[in-house]
């Protein structure tokens, strides 16, 4: 399956909404997505809910999109994990860097705070 | 996976479960730095973020890249370079598992820094490991295979900090070059042995990130620097104990 990445501003963040699959394969329309996000946003939500399945590249091209976002001064979020992706967040100490929330307004406010 | 360690069962989809601490079933000729100690990814390194890739085609070879995985699996430490070890753990390389490694410190050099991995994911056509505290690279590596036209391409792909400031200054060195022409040999032993004459290895080196974490700088508690040292300098001791209690005198 491929990945579809949907970019919906929120006031001060901005939610990607990633369809499909994220592999070593999704890097244009993750990376594409994310160059859509103007400069000053300051936060940047991950919408997981519609997630089927991430494999190790996948993971992958996580690191490379926080060290993205780190670099332009913003915070990475996600929402919509499963618990079996919260556990490989936790298995890849993603969970450190990436802050996990229940739902959009939980990560809202959050970045927001 | 064992039935002592039913915590570490893979998921269905080839992940390994999250483990606080780290333990093994392999067993090392030397020294377990690792159990008892954390993984350590890209995100809690200490120096530059690198993605390198190495890759082989394996012209002339008909074969599948589920085939090669599989057989790479099974004898992944015989790919490696002489000069470094691979102590597989009892079930071989599965999600979960940890397996030690015995690597060079520097070139040829007889002195072994002692450390592992853990297998954070595999199926059919890729697996990837990671590194614990204490190794010199915190990091990941995944290993592949996959067709690109009538060819079969195996491939590593490691994203990588070093894991402090000593081993950072080392890749400053030398160290970088060295660490690549590890996997480039281990390539190519593998594309020889399913018979390629003349594997030609593909290296890409991208420097994601070229700050440092500073935030990182007190692994270096952890630093194999130190520890191999002080291992070196203690093995006399070592020898000397066990030459006491009877046991045998290490190679």
């Amino acid at each position: 399956m491929t990945t579809t990445v949907d970019v919906a501003p929120a006031g001060s963040a901005t939610i990607l909404r990633i369809h499909g699959d994220i592999t070593g394969a999704s890097e244009a329309p993750l990376m594409d997505a994310y160059a859509a996000i103007p400069a000053s946003v300051r936060s940047v939500v991950l919408d997981f809910g519609d997630l089927e399945y991430m494999n190790s590249g996948g993971i992958g091209l996580l690191v490379t999109l926080l060290v993205r976002a780190q670099r332009a001064g913003q915070r990475l979020l996600a929402i919509g994990l499963s618990e079996h992706y919260r556990e490989i967040l936790a298995l890849t100490r993603l969970d450190e860097a990436i802050g996990i929330h229940d739902d959009e307004g939980a990560a809202l406010a959050a970045a927001s705070a | 996976m064992t039935a002592t360690q039913p915590d570490r069962k893979p998921t269905t989809d080839g992940w390994a479960r999250p483990v606080d601490k780290l333990t093994t079933t392999a067993t090392t000729r030397s020294v377990d730095t690792v159990t008892g100690r954390r993984v350590a990814g890209p995100v809690q390194g200490f120096g530059q973020l690198w993605q390198k890739t190495f890759a082989v085609r394996l012209e002339g070879v008909d074969t599948d890249p589920e085939t090669v995985v599989a057989y790479w699996k099974e004898r992944f430490p015989t790919f490696w370079p002489k000069t470094a070890r691979f102590y597989a753990p009892l079930s071989g390389i599965q999600p979960g598992e940890v397996a030690l490694l015995d690597l060079p410190t520097v070139g040829s050099a007889p002195v072994k820094m002692s450390t592992g991995v853990l297998v954070i994911y595999a199926d059919r056509e890729s697996f990837t490991f990671m590194t614990p505290e204490g190794h010199a690279l915190s990091a990941w590596i995944t290993f592949s295979a996959f067709r690109d036209g009538d060819v079969t391409v195996v491939q590593a792909q490691a994203l990588e900090r070093t894991s402090d400031p000593l081993i950072e200054l080392g890749y400053l060195v030398g160290f970088n070059r060295e660490n690549d022409r590890f996997w480039e040999a281990t390539l190519a032993n593998l594309a020889a042995s399913l018979g390629v004459a003349s594997p030609a290895v593909e290296t890409r080196r991208l420097c994601v990130d070229r700050r440092r974490q500073w935030k990182y700088v007190r692994n270096v508690r952890y630093s194999p620097v130190i520890s191999t040292t002080v291992s070196t300098v203690t093995a006399p001791v070592r020898w000397a104990r066990r030459r006491r209690a009877g046991g045998r005198a290490p190679e």
